[in-house]
């Protein structure tokens, strides 16, 4: 692609919309299953907060509804950056993110449901800056090993003590949140990245090793607090405290298996109407589409999350470009971790951890982050698409 | 970028292992076990809201309340919900005794279940059904628990009918009350489960435990639907309740409350007397116009869970035992009161109704002395006189004649025994299956009883022939000795029926027992038509809308064994007790020409005690309508306590002194009019 060829005087919209336009070279299926996945997302945000929500019926779909077109613009924007540009960026974005992460602990910041993660900008709007974080160590962890060794495809040693440190600093401020959900989409995002860029097998292995000690110690100096100690108690025996830690995950079980084969239908959910799922608008979305579409729709979403995560690495394997194709791997870990983490938990096969499901649940700021991050994936798409 | 691939390969095949792990789970959370999830969400999401059924009142035979239900505002504790609170409920319960200004204590105390080492308050009913805490609430406290129910999870406020007894103490062991339903009742009484709501109360005793099912009517249920605060989003379904039908008695209040006062009175004036009972039975019908036993209890104590000090009361020896009612439960020797058993018993031997007998101031009976009241001689008598003046002489000459017809101590092959078999005759020795719980059947000894008292006991007299009382003979020798003599005689020939016990049967002594309503009944057969009907206090039940349920007779249990040429002569005979006999002072004074009454006295002696004060009488005399039976436990002579007694419940009942308790000396005959609303024509 030679940009010399193309003729400075054509307006925007020619430019945009024309033969050569990266409109036309965007991946499709990608796209449609984004879309339908922020459809079925804002139908069941709907109907979990259509009966308590500020301004319900409607008032918090509309919020979603507007934060959708937020994200879609920051989606388009992405797509139109060019990679040398988000290389060269990455620093600055990164430093960005830790600023953000470092007003939350400063006086600006605020605790919404017992994480102080939030920057309130009043109107009721609020970003948490966490969300952030994770496209924004994508990229700067990209950068930094978009460089191998020389004569190998290894990551410099250099390099990877500098990931390391950064990865580092954005998870400590991030547990400092609390929010230990995203320091661990953060450590997943930073494995991953490590591992595509070549890493030893022998690293990889100390890396897991260096985890397992760094989780060992968290557990047994008491660094966690007692309710994220029950929440995983609570995952290996629901039983055990059935009105307590466990509750979440009982409630939510009942409601997905209540719905069987096809669901109660739209609005119709008794346990969605009755608020027996807490946080059920955010973290806990799926139970919705469990209960009032049933088997079909909870399987349907699954497979549009898994039609995001194929076309991801479809995308990663055409780029020929090493710091593209990092930056593409690093979202499909992020957004596969989340997938897995948060279908899970409603299900009961992972302790509850909060994180939101991408492109379905509420969260004005995740919402962003995954659409940047979608754009990121049809940037790299539409430049390094091997023609 | 080859590593970049192959790795990338790893993840692709690491990402559609976890979207199959999730499908698969999908698919058996949703499909295989999705019916026990939508189970689990019914019951998450509907509340099962039983709606009581208001109990049926009980009314005296006029539509007077005995026992009527007051609305009350009733606050509960969900013991369910308590327990599953992180602290045991302790912060809920602090800020209820605030609401209610009642001690914390008292209430934790209150929702313990009741078990062997728990003393009251403590809750006896169903783990699973709520605990009323207090059953009189202001609506100022019932609001701020209902407005405030995030502060009071499991605390339940809500209007309920409460029972109330307004004769008070009277007739309270007769009406009953009200406990909560246990586990074990639940299982034993297969009705109970069907129709039972978790909420109500079962009658523990008297009428409230006889006539349980059809009072209690059938709760209703309704299923609403609530989200997780527990408020409620809608009606899902709803059966109404069904009310409890009424039970009209035989009684009546203003007899009844007349009763009370004369046991009360007579109490008082007999300073030994530890207890008392007088039944009153229609003649005509053998309904129970008044059934009363001191001492006795208010009913409220069981109201919303009894104390400890009140339970003990009611279940303590020194208090009298106020539970038992002694028309029923309570046994004692009849006395003279008995003649009546032993003049029919000799007519039936063959003595002459209108002969002439010999009454001396005592006779020899089998070596020993028996002697009269005093031991005063009457000369040559008819048996009319023997009764009016109670000689004893002439039933212990015929007890020893029909002792030595049937062979003495070496009994021929099939003894006679009229003196027990009319006894039985009598409906002595057997319950009178009255409609209520727990009656005795008293005692009516004879020879095939020592028997089997003897094969029951000779182990323990021949050890005691052995060893003697030596814990007796510390303190008075004299009765050891006297007592192992005793026990040798009972070891070697325990099982003789000796003459002096069939002397001491003749005259309602010695090993007889009997209770004051079989008395009664014995009484209302003998003055009425000649047969023994089994008392009702129920008269019928009607549904609350008016239709009749049912209506209760006295069923007839049997027939006196004589004719009705003798009952007549004794029924003349037992007339003239009040005015000439030994009635004759305890109504010196009553207005015979108004109505004449007729009756026997009964003097029990008890060992070591006071003697068993009895009256046996009937009303008008020439035609009786009422029987009146008065015991007094160590109330003295029959003259003394219990006819006074009699006499103040007649001059109740006809008005004597002041408004006659029953118009025109009559019970109600109609039942009382029920409008179609439930109310009362009084």
């Amino acid at each position: 692609m030679n940009q010399a060829l193309v003729p400075r005087d054509r307006s925007f919209v020619r430019r945009a919309m024309g033969a050569q336009s990266a409109v036309w070279r965007v991946d499709g299926v990608l796209l449609v299953a984004v879309m339908a996945l922020s459809i079925i997302g804002t139908l069941l945000v709907w109907s979990s907060t259509r009966t308590w929500a500020a301004g319900a019926p409607t008032g918090m779909v509309k919020k979603h509804v507007l934060n959708l077109a937020i994200g879609w613009v920051l989606c388009g924007i992405a797509a139109l950056a060019d990679q040398r540009t988000l290389r060269i960026y990455a620093p600055a974005v990164y430093g960005v993110a830790l600023l953000g992460l470092l007003a939350v602990i400063t006086p600006l910041g605020s605790t919404i449901n017992g994480s102080h993660s939030w920057i309130l900008l009043g109107g009721g709007f609020a970003v948490q800056p966490s969300e952030l974080a994770k496209p924004a160590l994508i990229l700067m962890l990209s950068a930094l090993l978009a460089e191998p060794a020389p004569g190998t495809d290894r990551p410099r040693t250099l390099d990877l003590l500098l990931c390391v440190a950064a990865a580092a600093i954005a998870m400590g401020m991030v547990m400092l949140q609390p929010d230990f959900g995203t320091t661990m989409v953060l450590a997943v995002i930073t494995g991953g990245t490590l591992i595509f860029a070549g890493l030893r097998k022998r690293y990889i292995a100390g890396l897991a090793v260096a985890a397992g000690s760094a989780a060992a110690a968290v557990w047994l100096l008491g660094l966690l607090k007692p309710y994220q100690v029950a929440r995983f108690t609570a995952f290996i025996n629901p039983a055990n405290d059935p009105r307590g830690a466990g509750y979440n995950s009982t409630q939510a079980l009942i409601a997905i298996g209540s719905g069987e084969l096809f669901g109660k239908g739209l609005f119709h959910g008794g346990q969605t109407t009755g608020r027996f799922v807490p946080e059920q608008h955010t973290d806990f979305i799926f139970t919705v589409v469990g209960e009032e579409f049933g088997f079909l729709g909870s399987v349907t979403v699954v497979a549009l999350l898994g039609v995001v995560l194929l076309r991801g690495l479809r995308i990663a394997r055409h780029c020929e470009n090493r710091f593209g194709a990092l930056v593409v791997g690093g979202v499909v870990c992020w957004f596969a971790f989340q997938t897995f983490i948060n279908v899970g938990m409603t299900i009961g096969i992972m302790p509850i951890t909060g994180v939101p499901l991408p492109f379905v649940s509420y969260g004005g700021t995740a919402t962003f982050a995954n659409m940047i991050a979608l754009g990121l994936l049809q940037a790299i798409h539409i430049r390094e698409r091997a023609y | 970028m080859i590593r970049v691939r192959s790795r990338l390969v790893v993840l692709q095949f690491l990402v559609l292992t976890l979207l199959t792990v999730l499908t698969l789970r999908l698919w058996q959370v949703q499909v295989v076990r999705g019916a026990q999830f939508v189970a689990a969400a019914t019951e998450t999401r509907t509340r099962d809201v039983i709606v009581p059924a208001v109990r049926g009142q009980i009314l005296d035979a006029a539509g007077r309340p005995l026992v009527r239900n007051r609305t009350a505002l009733v606050v509960s504790i969900d013991r369910a919900e308590i327990e599953r609170m992180r602290d045991g409920g302790k912060a809920v319960l602090k800020r209820l005794a605030a609401v209610l200004g009642r001690p914390v204590k008292e209430l934790r105390e209150r929702v313990r279940p009741c078990g062997p080492h728990v003393t009251r308050p403590c809750w006896p009913g169903s783990l699973y059904s709520p605990i009323p805490i207090d059953d009189n609430v202001s609506p100022r406290e019932a609001l701020q628990i209902l407005e405030r129910q995030e502060d009071f999870p499991g605390v339940i406020a809500e209007v309920q009918a409460v029972r109330e007894y307004p004769l008070g103490a009277g007739a309270s062991q007769t009406l009953g009350y009200l406990q909560p339903v246990t586990e074990e009742e639940l299982t034993k009484r297969s009705s109970l489960k069907a129709n039972f709501s978790g909420v109500d109360l079962v009658g523990r005793d008297g009428l409230e435990y006889v006539y349980d099912e059809a009072l209690r009517g059938s709760p209703g249920l309704r299923r609403v639907q609530v989200d997780r605060m527990g408020k409620v989003l809608g009606v899902e379904r709803q059966t109404s309740p069904v009310p409890g039908d009424i039970l009209i008695t035989n009684m009546d209040a203003n007899v009844q409350k007349v009763v009370d006062r004369a046991l009360a009175n007579a109490m008082k004036n007999a300073p030994k007397a530890d207890g008392a009972a007088a039944v009153v039975l229609d003649v005509k019908t053998g309904g129970v116009i008044a059934i009363g036993s001191m001492p006795g209890y208010d009913p409220a104590v069981w109201a919303g869970g009894i104390s400890e000090k009140d339970y003990q009361r009611l279940l303590s020896e020194k208090a009298g035992l106020p539970l038992i009612s002694r028309a029923t439960h309570g046994q004692y020797a009849p006395g003279s009161t008995f003649k009546i058993s032993s003049v029919s018993s000799m007519i039936r031997d063959g003595y002459p109704l209108r002969g002439k007998y010999d009454c001396p101031g005592a006779v020899d009976v089998g070596g020993r002395s028996f002697h009269n009241f005093h031991g005063i001689g009457m000369g040559v008598i008819d048996l009319h006189t023997a009764l009016v003046k109670s000689c004893d002489t002439i039933f212990y000459q015929a007890a020893n004649e029909m002792w030595r017809r049937d062979g003495g101590n070496t009994p021929v092959r099939h003894p006679k025994e009229p003196m027990t078999t009319t006894a039985r005759a009598f409906g002595f020795g057997r319950k009178t299956g009255i409609d209520l719980p727990g009656e005795v059947a008293g005692r009516v000894p004879g020879r095939e009883w020592k028997k089997s008292l003897w094969a029951a006991t000779k182990h323990l007299s021949c050890a005691r022939a052995r060893t003697g009382y030596p814990e007796v003979e510390k303190k008075d020798p004299s009765r050891a000795a006297y007592l192992k003599t005793l026990a040798h005689e009972n070891c070697v020939e325990g099982f003789e029926w000796h003459v002096s016990e069939a002397a001491n049967l003749s005259i309602g002594q010695g090993d007889v027992l009997v209770t004051p309503l079989q008395l009664a009944a014995a009484y209302a057969a003998l003055v009425g038509d000649g047969r023994l009907r089994s008392p009702r206090i129920a008269k019928a039940l009607v549904r609350p809308d008016g239709t009749r349920v049912q209506e209760i007779e006295s069923p007839v249990t049997g027939r006196l064994p004589i004719d009705k040429e003798t009952r007549d002569y004794i029924h003349a005979a037992l007339s003239e007790v009040t005015s000439d006999g030994t009635a004759a002072g305890a109504f010196s004074g009553f207005p015979m020409n108004v109505v004449k009454i007729g009756g026997k006295t009964g003097t029990a002696e008890v060992y070591g005690k006071e003697d068993t004060s009895w009256f046996a009488s009937f009303a008008p005399a020439a035609d009786p309508r009422f029987v009146v039976v008065v015991t007094i436990s160590q109330g003295g002579q029959g003259a003394m306590a219990a006819a006074p007694a009699a006499r103040e419940i007649y001059e109740g009942i006809y008005g004597i002194k002041g408004k006659a308790a029953l118009p025109d000396g009559k019970p109600a005959t109609r039942l009382p009019a029920i409008r179609r609303d439930g109310t009362v024509v009084q």
